[in-house]
């Protein structure tokens, strides 16, 4: 009997979830009356306490936190959007597009600064630039490299050292890996020498931020390009075997995006937590509780825009012909 | 004085309502004329950028190794960026194909070369503008043509024409109050000279019939000269009737006084009772028609110089002190005395000889109605205004039509029996009003008539 209602059980979890999630939790206080469903990029950890304290204020709901990978959002999303309540994606340019083709519905009463939203239905509530992580213990003796320019020198100089050692975003998996890297390319053709020299001494693959600072952490890789910052400041904090380097040639600083779904199947209760999230990541809390960057701006500092040029990459033919480049350049 | 004239609305309401309404067609046509440019220019706006996001993916298009390579810049959608993040579309067609893009976006079917087509049409629930152009490749072997569309929706563009259309309003609505007071300005200034002609001839008195000399607009001119030929007309045929009645009345008293003295004469010599009877009431009826006639001229120089005043200083005591003595022996024949009571000195302003005749003619009145040894009081006053008050002790006025007594030939209905001619009140009332003074008529309550000439 018992095997049986584990057997129901895994049954159920299987087709209730015959996408593979890299990561599905379910919070709840207490007995619950509504339910919202919220596709994300941003692992749990990291959003748990945002979470945490909309369902103080609010004990009666009960959120569902579905965690893949940003090109997996945008596929998953496009086909069954009546899933979902929110969608929270460090992908720009494919958040903005879902906006632009009518996914998103309007957030009203949000006291958002203009250049972090978008048609007052996107909502950046992060600002977490693209970092350049190394393993310290390789680097010991070594300068430690401040731009892309002097990333090129050292590995051209050491490159027994580092062969095979570098990793990267594999941009034809990830939707944000992608956004980075038409941004920098976008910014300075030092990307795609860059590119170039990583490639030549072989570069590792990956879907995400945390596989590789993972890798990083092991030694298995010595130099990561464009992780996210927020994650590897978290381990490096913890740890003392890496270290974050935010290249000040040219910073690509990326906005972490939520909307809510056009066909939510909880609109309202999906914008009040819209408005609690971006209420959260204003600054002006102070709490601290909250893992993630603010959506704060210091002077000088520079964002990918909201703006529908984010949509220039996503073209097809403009895909294509970025990742032939890009696939010349580092698979060699 | 509207007795009996139809009237028709006011002028200067009528030239208000015309103008007011003339402004608020104007400022409607103003407003529709003002935003449908406005329209024009902020659609051009939008025109003009998608044109240009068109033109850069086009010149992006190459053919590389037989296929078409669209690696368009940044700035073709950076550019359609707007305040409000309008949504944006694309289309990239090779020979009417779709290569990348949103597939359904309409396709416009007049697009030739590489000037760019517009059109609203409506997308996705949205009212979106889209522009359209087209560009041959030429490649090592064949030749293919690429068109681009790029559509945007309108809400920056509607929020900018909304913002257009408010101030436009407000303009107009100012316009319009500014014409609204101008025209109440226009119509006061214009209508002006009209009231001004009407309260002077309002203001003229009754027996003015002298020709306006003011300054008059060019357009009553017509009515002004008309008026006046009138008045001229009026004036002339009055001063023929009262001139014919001035000579009769010369003509027949000079011959009645001839008639009067040989009665008289003959009335010595008879000594005959019925005779003599009948020359006394000969003579009796001979004083009665000179007396009518003198008032008739009197009345008739009244009237003269009642237009014409010959203004002096004269002192109202002096005044009936000399006509009481000259009328002294009529009032001792009736053993009448006259009491006078007055201020040491009433002067007043006005024609000597109009005043004399009026005051004589209602001091003869006194003495008609007098009946034998009575007293006519006279009294003469400064205050409140000077006047003179003349009561005697006889019958009074018929209380019944104390008002009609001033109109000409009215008599009281008890003055049978008494010479008269129903001219002496007329006489007195028309030289007060001369003067802008008042003749009041009353009963004294214990018997007899009182008249205040007051000046």
């Amino acid at each position: 009997m018992r095997y049986f209602i584990v057997l129901v059980l895994v049954l159920f979890t299987v087709t209730a979830n015959a996408q593979d999630w890299e990561d599905r939790k379910v919070f709840a206080n207490a007995p619950t009356v509504q339910k919202l469903r919220i596709l994300s990029s941003t692992d749990t950890s990291f959003f748990e306490p945002i979470i945490d304290s909309y369902l103080n204020d609010n004990p009666d709901t009960e959120i569902e936190y579905l965690v893949t990978g940003t090109a997996a959002i945008d596929d998953i999303f496009r086909t069954t959007p009546k899933d979902f309540d929110i969608v929270v994606s460090s992908a720009m340019d494919l958040q903005l597009k879902l906006v632009n083709d009518g996914y998103a519905t309007r957030v009203d009463g949000a006291d958002h600064p203009s250049w972090a939203k978008w048609r007052q239905s996107l909502f950046a509530f992060t600002l977490e630039p693209a970092a350049i992580v190394i393993n310290k213990a390789a680097f010991a003796g070594l300068k430690v490299p401040k731009t892309r320019q002097e990333l090129i020198q050292i590995l051209r100089a050491q490159p027994e050292q580092f062969r095979g050692k570098l990793g990267t975003y594999d941009v034809r998996q990830s939707g944000l890996g992608y956004l980075f890297a038409t941004q920098d390319a976008r910014a300075s053709e030092t990307y795609w020498r860059l590119m170039e020299v990583m490639g030549s001494l072989g570069t590792r693959l990956y879907c995400c931020s945390g596989d590789m600072i993972d890798d990083l952490e092991r030694g298995d890789i010595l130099v990561a390009y464009n992780v996210l910052g927020s994650y590897a400041d978290a381990r490096a904090q913890n740890g003392e075997k890496i270290e974050v380097i935010l290249p000040s040639d040219f910073p690509t600083t990326m906005m972490r995006t939520a909307l809510v779904s056009k066909s939510a199947p909880n609109a309202d209760a999906a914008k009040n937590f819209i408005l609690h999230l971006i209420r959260s990541q204003s600054g002006d809390q102070g709490d601290g509780a909250n893992l993630l960057p603010p959506v704060v701006l210091n002077p000088g500092q520079q964002t990918i825009t909201l703006e529908p040029a984010l949509m220039t990459y996503l073209d097809k033919l403009k895909r294509q012909t970025f990742v032939k480049e890009w696939e010349r350049a580092i698979i060699q | 004085m509207t007795d009996g004239l139809r009237i028709s609305s006011s002028l200067q309401k009528r030239m208000m309502v015309t103008l007011i309404a003339g402004a608020a067609i104007l400022a409607i046509i103003l407003f529709f004329i003002v935003r449908g440019y406005a329209a024009k220019i902020a659609q051009d706006g939008q025109d003009n950028i998608l044109g240009a996001s068109v033109s850069s993916i086009l010149d992006a298009a190459v053919i590389r190794d037989g296929t078409v390579e669209v690696d368009f810049p940044y700035a073709s959608f950076s550019m359609l960026d707007t305040d409000l993040d309008d949504r944006v579309f694309y289309a990239i067609y090779q020979d009417g194909e779709l290569i990348s893009g949103y597939e359904n976006l309409p396709q416009l079917s007049q697009v030739r070369g590489t000037q760019s087509v517009f059109q609203t049409l409506q997308f996705e629930d949205n009212q979106v503008r889209i522009a359209s152009a087209t560009r041959t490749l030429i490649g090592a072997r064949d030749r293919t043509e690429v068109s681009v569309s790029i559509a945007q929706t309108q809400d920056a563009l509607s929020r900018t024409l909304n913002r257009i259309s408010r101030n436009v309003a407000a303009f107009g609505a100012g316009f319009f109050a500014l014409v609204a007071l101008l025209s109440y300005w226009a119509t006061a200034t214009t209508i002006k000279p009209l009231m001004r002609l009407a309260s002077s001839v309002e203001k003229r008195g009754p027996q003015d019939l002298s020709p306006f000399q003011k300054e008059v607009p060019a357009e009553m001119v017509p009515l002004v000269s008309s008026l006046n030929t009138l008045m001229g007309r009026l004036d002339q045929s009055l001063t023929q009737s009262e001139d014919f009645i001035a000579e009769a009345a010369h003509r027949v008293r000079t011959p009645l006084a001839t008639v009067r003295s040989y009665a008289e004469a003959t009335l010595q010599r008879v000594s005959k009772k019925e005779n003599r009877a009948a020359l006394r009431s000969m003579v009796r009826a001979i004083d009665e028609s000179s007396r009518a006639a003198s008032q008739l001229l009197d009345h008739a120089m009244i009237t003269f110089r009642a237009d014409h005043l010959q203004k002096e200083r004269i002192d109202l005591v002096d005044l009936v002190q000399e006509l009481a003595v000259r009328l002294a022996p009529i009032a001792e024949m009736k053993d009448v005395e006259f009491n006078l009571q007055n201020d040491p000195s009433v002067e007043i302003h006005g024609d000597l000889i109009l005043i004399q005749n009026a005051i004589r003619n209602l001091i003869d009145n006194a003495l008609k109605y007098s009946p034998n040894e009575a007293a006519i009081n006279i009294a003469i006053r400064s205050s409140p205004r000077p006047y003179v008050e003349i009561c005697d002790q006889g019958p009074g006025f018929p209380p019944d039509d104390m008002a009609n007594l001033t109109k000409r030939f009215t008599r009281g209905k008890n003055a049978d029996g008494t010479i008269g001619s129903g001219l002496g009140l007329t006489i007195a009332k028309d030289v007060a009003t001369a003067h802008d003074g008042a003749l009041e008529l009353s009963n004294h309550p214990k018997g007899g008539a009182c008249v205040i000439l007051s000046f």
